[in-house]
């Protein structure tokens, strides 16, 4: 049931043919199987691992290293708040008790109606915007406590369409159209390109 | 162009007066689009570089001394000459950054995706390459959809993928993304991730990218603002980038400046000619300290660097000047902090994040960072010990050696050690980690000691 669904197999293809040993299309894949089941289950990463040719360990050991996949459900909505330096000079570590205290969970932890997982996490590349904070990777900026709580009764109520589920990211992908690809040069190659050989001799 | 006008649609930008390289495309509200791009000169660097000779797009480069903008400040054009004649050879663009202070990299991919990829073909072809990857960090998906459909743009108008613009030049962009690890933005450690791996940096020597990278093979890795400056450069040429900056530093940086300013933002910034007093009290930049309060200390890079102070307000925005000062501009993020802040505390904050973002490969930076985080929090929950503040010095020295660089401290007499730091480490990580810890201790050694002197009577902590 958890293994890649139909199409995103399909997808899992397109991807994997952009690149020239298929092990480097295991993180973009691990996104995908995320997407599709809001964390990665162990089936898909016994799919992947037959997608790319490799073990199911050898797809947990490069899994477990980034922070951004977990292994068990979250919440539909996953609320990082930075509280790294500039964000802590303007108020985040506050922001993050308040979210704590309204949300009813510590760092790392889901409310019981599995609506919200809350972190507390590092710089989010929007220090000039401090106290910041993402949902689902989508930032908010300068946030106080009460711009806190209206964001949360606005997810609670549905009314953000523009955040998607937790585990999907880019809402558009890469794909290029048939005979537009200049082809990925394998590793095995030998040889500059044509152009650059032509260009280079005089 | 308005002075100082903070733009909404690019948050944290703010359009002051001054050149703009990279940036001059922010203001529009469709910036990211091929049609905006191709109405304002996007591609005219490219096309023209296609009827130049690979060789001569690199020396130009080369001639307009762009530094690399990632962190090291490596001259590209240089970098670039370290490939041996082998291939396939490959570009990875670092788009992952995670540098505490650092917001303008994803600024620039959201905002102008199609100025980086101008940039990525100018750098390919002067490479005599035709694939690149193009890595952008995972917790930012609205770049990764600005890239990608600007790439599906520019691959259906014929400006990436086969035969570009019509001619025999065939070079592919392929985006990838990563997921969450700060190390990973270490050359050494994407081009793990890149091909599939646990993000850990590898040795150099032997495996300096240039020679040995993606698959062992020859790979230059360039930050995205690096190569966002390419087509500025070859449209205009190399004297004229020259024009702006300084001569050891030309052209501009795009720097976010945060923490406790009036005006926090991100400033395009001609390099050299800019002191931090400017920075932070000038009208066209962030016009004074939060609430007209002192100013007690900066960083002028990064959370890898040492700290700045009062003293060095007068210091231009110059690599060459900054190093013997003791720090490092790294990634441009400046972060300012005023009379209230707790020293220990935001020391304890930036080495927390190396602490959390160890890769744990090496033993000293492993071990060492955790026992740094837990001193300084022993310390900030009252619970500190006398020798803690000379045992934090000596963990540092155990990652790097000391004399770790520090700033100046005139009225103690006391010199600066210059920039960077000596490592026992694989990579510059855990040495960084050292940087806050070396700072706080030297400056504001009272503000310690008063912690600990304080220290309540019940268990010692760890
Ligand atoms: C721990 C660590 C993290 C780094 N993170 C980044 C990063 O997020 N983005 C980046 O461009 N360079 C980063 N660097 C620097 C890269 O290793 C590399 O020098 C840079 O990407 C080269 O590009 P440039 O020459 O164009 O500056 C990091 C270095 C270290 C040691
Ligand atoms: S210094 Fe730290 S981050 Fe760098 S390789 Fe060693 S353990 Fe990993
Ligand atoms: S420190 Fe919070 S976004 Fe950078």
């Amino acid at each position: 049931m958890s293994r890649l669904n139909e199409a995103n197999v399909e997808l899992a293809q397109e991807i994997i043919a952009r690149y020239p040993r298929r092990k480097s299309a295991l993180i973009p894949l691990l996104h995908v199987a995320q997407e599709q089941n809001g964390y990665v289950t162990t089936a898909a990463m016994e799919h992947l691992a037959e997608l790319v040719g490799i073990t199911p360990a050898e797809v947990l050991g490069t899994a477990s290293f980034y922070e951004m996949f977990k292994f068990e459900p979250q919440g539909k909505y996953m609320v990082n708040i930075c509280t790294n330096i500039s964000c802590q000079l303007l108020g985040g570590e506050e922001l993050l008790h308040h979210a704590e205290k309204t949300l009813g969970i510590r760092p790392g932890g889901t409310t019981d109606d599995g609506l919200f997982t809350l972190e507390d996490v590092e710089c989010m590349a929007a220090c000039t915007e401090a106290p910041c904070l993402q949902v689902n990777y989508r930032h908010e900026y300068r946030l106080d406590h009460d711009d806190f709580d209206t964001l949360i009764s606005e997810l609670r109520s549905g009314s953000r369409p523009d955040i998607p589920d937790h585990g999907t990211l880019g809402l558009v992908r890469q794909h290029i159209p048939d005979g537009r690809m200049a082809g990925i040069d394998s590793p095995e190659k030998t040889g500059s390109p044509e152009w650059f050989t032509a260009r280079s001799s005089n | 162009m308005a002075t100082n006008t903070y733009v909404p649609h690019a948050a944290g930008y703010v359009d002051n007066e001054g050149v703009k390289i990279v940036s001059s495309r922010f203001q529009y509200e469709d910036s990211y689009t091929l049609e905006r791009s191709l109405s304002t000169g996007g591609y005219e660097g490219m096309k023209k570089t296609l009827r130049m000779q690979p060789a001569e797009v690199a020396a130009v480069v080369k001639d307009a001394v762009l530094l690399g903008r990632g962190g090291a400040g490596f001259p590209a054009g240089v970098k670039w000459g370290f490939m041996p004649p082998v291939w396939p050879r490959y570009l990875v663009v670092n788009g992952d950054e995670s540098e505490p202070g650092t917001y303008k990299d994803r600024l620039l991919m959201e905002r102008d995706p199609h100025q980086l990829i101008e940039g990525c073909i100018i750098a390919c072809f002067a490479l005599g390459l035709n694939t690149c990857f193009l890595y952008v960090r995972g917790e930012m998906p609205v770049a990764q959809e600005r890239i990608a459909e600007a790439l599906n743009d520019a691959y259906a108008a014929g400006l990436v993928g086969k035969n570009i613009d019509g001619t025999d030049v065939s070079i592919d962009i392929v985006l990838h993304w990563g997921a969450g690890a700060y190390i990973v933005g270490e050359e050494t450690a994407l081009i793990e991730s890149l091909e599939g791996n646990r993000g850990m940096p590898r040795l150099k020597p032997p495996f300096f990218p240039a020679a040995k990278g993606l698959y062992m093979k020859p790979t230059i890795v360039n930050n995205v603002e690096t190569l966002a400056n390419l087509p500025w450069i070859i449209t205009n040429g190399a004297a004229n980038f020259k024009e702006y900056g300084s001569e050891k530093s030309p052209g501009t940086r795009l720097l976010a400046i945060s923490g406790h300013v009036k005006r926090p933002g991100v400033y395009e910034v001609e390099q050299g000619r800019v002191s931090f007093r400017e920075l932070f009290y000038g009208h066209n930049f962030c016009g004074g300290i939060k609430d007209d309060n002192d100013l007690k200390m900066f960083i002028p890079g990064g959370g890898s660097a040492p700290w700045f102070f009062e003293e060095q307000l007068d210091l231009l925005l110059e690599a060459g000047d900054v190093g013997p000062a003791g720090s490092m501009l790294g990634s441009g993020a400046i972060v300012v902090m005023d009379h209230t802040t707790d020293a220990v505390k935001a020391c304890l904050r930036v080495v927390r994040f190396f602490a959390r973002e160890s890769c744990g490969k090496c033993t000293p930076c492993r071990e060492g960072t955790s026992w740094e985080e837990k001193i300084l929090q022993r310390i900030l929950d009252g619970h500190g010990r006398p020798e803690d503040i000379d045992l934090l010095l000596e963990v540092g020295a155990n990652i790097s050696p000391s004399p770790y660089p520090v700033a100046a401290a005139p009225e103690s007499g006391l010199e600066a050690v210059p920039f960077p730091p000596k490592q026992t480490t694989i990579c510059p990580l855990g040495p960084s980690s050292v940087a806050p810890i070396t700072s706080a201790i030297r400056r504001f050694r009272p503000e310690f000691e008063a912690k600990i002197a304080a220290v309540s009577p019940v268990g010692a902590g760890a």
